[in-house]
Formats: structure tokens, C-alpha cells, sequence
């Protein structure tokens, strides 16, 4: 197993902390002028999202974390799992609901995200920045309202509840901000 | 006087926490050389000048200290150090808070500087006594934080405590554009400052701090050769255990000791890490036109 020491140490390197697989957000050098250097680190565990702060003494080494970001397509969910396949090799992973976390509510069928691999099974899955999706239910639409003020909750098809300008009607396409949860654009098919 | 002392030095500091540069002296055509170091300060030479009978002298020199680089290090970094002879630490800091005033003045309103002791501090910061707290204390204060790290990387180890504790506690909360002088630093600690007279617990050393940042260390120097060799001797214990290089103990500084030091007091500043505060600046980068860091 790879061993990673505090000299290594910058944003982005993943490590096992406590048994788990945790990415490094913040690494700050601290020493006192004639004292023991220590390195101050702020660290993401990536199954649970929990930030924490931990303080190594410089020197200091940590395992290294089997961890992988791959583009993968979105094929189904079994009612259990979420599958996804790598679109170079065709191999197939399936991921609990754990590791699909809040990303369920955006993946469509064929749409391509980033699963996060550790050990080799799914840790994560993160949508695409943008999706565009289908209105299945909202509140009639206010034909010629363009005005931005208001809006009305509207259903996705991948039951995502999103606002959206009250001139959007059931049927429609319309692109959504992930990251946010808000609406875009309209979509014309 | 200001003075100039070679950067390439015979020998380098005992300190177990300063890792000099080491390279290798070769006469024309030799291949197995002398050992020489880049000065990680000019302390040594400096107070071997004022042996000598140089009066109060300054420099602005380049120090080099290996495994440190971040927000706040550099490994080649720029010193200013001065020494007054007949100053205690008390004419140091008036000088030391003379020279923040007129070089922060039309750039920066600093607040009145604060002095304080070492003990106070920690006391007020942590509630734990830095001299004579039980190592338990530190250990449930750490627990109290949630750093329970620091149990395991400190140990039975006070100055891993205190450097520890004082690093991540104290420093962050101190206020910012306040200049502390913090004094009386724990015997434990004593670097190259004299003990203080009638208290064998604490040495007459003046550490100073702006916005939180380290920026200079301040002895009334000890002129005593014998208790140097001691702490020399001390540090090549620590160095021993930790499987550290062992140098040479500097026989010119103890020889220049032993001829006669005068009463005098010194401090070093960092002088990026100055510019830094004076140009708002957050990482030694930003005032070095090719730091190692990006170099």
C-alpha cells in the first residue's frame, strides 16, 4: 500500500483516516521559529461528506486511498442498485443508495457522470453541473407571464422538485443546475 | 556597525527542530571535502563579533532551513538581527515596538503593542500553566477541543505541549493588527536567552507576534559558556532519540563565550514575513519575486 507523508501533503490527495477514504481540502505548514513543525490539515471523508480538521507532526505518514473519479454512464436502477458503466471497457458497477446519496434525483438514463471508485467498488456518484429533464406535473402554465418574480414547484420525471417561471407547462424540457437544485432554461426538443 | 557574516558556516546550531543545508567544501581537484552548512541564522557568528569587542552591531542576511515551506516559510528567507549592548529584553522591545510604529506608520493603524509573559497567556488562553501544569491537564484540554491527535503526538513530551498548544490555540486567537511581545518564556524552552535572575523556571526571552504570525525571537543572550555547552549538549540528546544528524557543537562560539560576551540583548525579525504584514499579504509568495514554492 502506497504511504503518503505530510511533505506530499496538498489539496486533492486522498488518504485513509481512521479506515476511511478521505480527500485533503487544506494543508497548512506550522512551525514555531525554534519549535516541532506540524502540518494542520482540513480533510472531506468521502463516503459521509464530514469535513474534519486533524494535526499531523510533519513527518507524519498516512496510507494512501485506492480512489478513482471515472466518467460513467447511467444505465438503470434495479429498484435496489443504481448501474453504471464505464463507456471505454463496457464494464459494469452498480451502486448502493448510500453511494448514490442525493445524486439519484438527477441521473437519467444514458446521461454521463463521475463515480468515484474506492477499492474498486462505488463510493460516490456525481451528477453532471447541468441536466435537462422533463416536466411531468406542475401547476397550469400562465400563458405570455415572462416575468421572473414568483414561479411554482414543478416534478421532474426523475422526481426532482424544482422552481420553475410560472409560464413552464407539464411536458416540457427544461435544464437544471445541479449543484443549486435551480431551474436554467427552457429546452427546446 | 553594521556587519556582514559568511552565509557557508563551519558548523550549524545544535537546535533538534532546524535542519540545515549541508554541502560539501572541496580544495581545487579534491573529492572528498570538508562538511560545511548554510547558516540557518547569523546568531553564532554575530555574538562571536560582539566577543570580539564589535559594540552593537545589525545585519539583513539570508537564512536557509531545510523542511520548511508553506503559507509562512520559505526555505531561503531573509533576517534582520541586531544586538545592543548594555540592553535588557525591556530597552529590546521599546526599540523592537519603535521600529513596528515607523514602518507600519501611513500604511497600517497598529493598536498599542501588549506585553505580556508567556505564563499569562497560556493561562488566559488555555486555563492550563505552561510550567507547572500536570501533563494530564493538557492531555483533557486536548480531549475538550477535539484535537485527541495531540495526545498521541505529544505524549509526556511539555515543549511538544507548548509549541503544540501555543501554535494552534494561542497564535489564532491573538488580535489581529496588535503587536504582542510575549516575555519570560519557560525554562524548558530557552533557546539562547540567559535564565532570569531569581527564577530558575523562566529565561529572559521576548518572542514577537503580529496578526497571529511569528516574526521575531529576542534573547538577553546568555554569555555563560559552560550552561551553552549544557544546552548544546541537551539538544544533541534530543537530536540523539530522534535519530537526527549530530553536528559538531560550535567550539568557536563556546571559545568566544568563555574569552567574555557583553551584558547585551538581540533579536532576529523575519523580514518577509514584515513585508507580508505590511502589504497585507497571506502567503510569503506574494512579497518574494521567485519563492521556492512555484520556482
Amino acid at each position: 500500500m502506497a504511504v503518503i507523508s505530510t511533505s506530499d501533503f496538498k489539496n486533492g490527495v486522498k488518504v485513509l483516516l481512521d479506515k476511511e477514504p478521505a480527500v485533503i481540502i487544506e494543508n497548512e505548514f506550522v512551525k514555531p521559529g525554534k519549535g516541532q513543525a506540524f502540518n494542520r490539515v482540513r480533510l472531506r471523508f468521502l463516503k459521509t461528506g464530514r469535513v474534519l480538521d486533524r494535526t499531523f507532526k510533519s513527518g507524519e505518514t498516512l496510507e494512501a486511498a485506492d480512489v478513482a473519479d471515472m466518467d460513467m454512464q447511467y444505465l438503470y436502477n434495479d429498484g435496489v442498485e443504481w448501474h453504471f458503466m464505464q463507456p471505454e471497457s463496457f464494464e459494469q458497477y452498480t451502486a448502493d443508495a448510500n453511494a448514490v446519496g442525493d445524486a439519484k434525483k438527477w441521473l437519467k438514463e444514458q446521461d454521463v457522470c463521475i463515480v468515484t471508485l474506492y477499492n474498486g467498488a462505488p463510493i460516490t456518484v456525481t451528477p453532471p453541473n447541468s441536466v435537462v429533464l422533463k416536466i411531468v406535473e406542475t401547476d397550469p402554465g400562465v400563458r405570455g407571464d415572462t416575468s421572473g418574480g414568483g414561479g411554482k414547484p414543478a416534478t421532474l420525471e426523475t422526481g426532482a422538485v424544482v422552481r420553475v417561471p410560472l409560464f413552464i407547462q407539464i411536458g416540457e424540457v427544461i435544464k437544471v443546475d445541479t449543484r443549486t437544485g435551480e431551474y436554467i432554461s427552457r429546452v427546446k426538443e | 556597525m553594521e556587519v556582514e557574516t559568511p552565509l557557508l558556516c563551519q558548523a550549524s546550531g545544535t537546535d533538534p527542530y532546524l535542519q540545515p543545508f549541508t554541502t560539501t567544501l572541496l580544495k581545487p581537484g579534491q573529492t572528498k571535502g570538508e562538511r560545511l552548512y548554510l547558516q540557518t541564522s547569523p546568531e553564532f557568528a554575530m555574538k562571536r563579533l560582539l566577543a570580539s569587542g564589535s559594540g552593537s552591531i545589525y545585519q539583513i542576511c539570508k537564512a536557509f532551513r531545510n523542511e520548511e515551506s508553506g503559507r509562512h516559510h520559505n526555505p531561503e528567507f531573509t533576517l534582520l538581527e541586531w544586538y545592543r549592548i548594555g540592553f535588557g529584553i525591556d530597552e529590546l522591545i521599546e526599540e523592537i515596538e519603535a521600529l513596528l510604529v515607523a514602518l507600519f506608520y501611513g500604511k497600517r493603524n497598529l493598536a498599542p503593542a501588549k506585553r505580556i509573559t508567556y505564563r499569562q497567556l497560556f493561562r488566559e488562553m488555555t486555563g492550563a500553566d505552561p510550567i507547572h501544569a500536570d501533563l494530564q491537564e493538557f492531555h483533557e484540554y486536548a480531549k475538550r477541543h477535539n484535537i485527541v491527535e495531540a495526545s498521541v503526538i505529544c505524549g509526556d513530551n511539555r515543549n511538544l505541549w507548548l509549541d503544540l498548544l501555543f501554535s494552534h490555540i494561542i497564535q489564532p486567537q491573538l488580535d489581529r493588527g496588535r503587536a504582542y511581545f510575549v516575555v519570560d518564556y519557560p525554562a524548558c524552552l530557552p533557546s539562547l536567552a540567559r535564565k532570569k535572575p531569581g527564577d530558575e523556571t523562566i529565561v529572559e526571552r521576548v518572542e514577537v507576534f503580529l496578526d497571529g504570525l511569528e516574526l521575531g525571537n529576542g534573547y538577553h543572550e546568555l554569555a555563560d559558556a559552560a550552561e551553552q555547552e549544557n544546552r548544546f549538549d541537551d539538544d544533541l540528546t534530543v537530536r540523539q532519540k530522534a535519530g537526527l544528524p549530530l553536528p559538531q557543537k560550535d567550539q568557536r562560539l563556546l571559545d568566544a563565550l568563555a574569552h567574555g560576551l557583553p551584558d547585551c540583548s538581540g533579536v532576529a525579525i523575519g523580514l518577509d514575513r514584515l513585508l507580508m504584514l505590511m502589504t497585507g499579504s497571506d502567503d510569503i509568495a506574494q512579497v518574494l519575486a521567485f519563492p521556492v514554492s512555484i520556482s
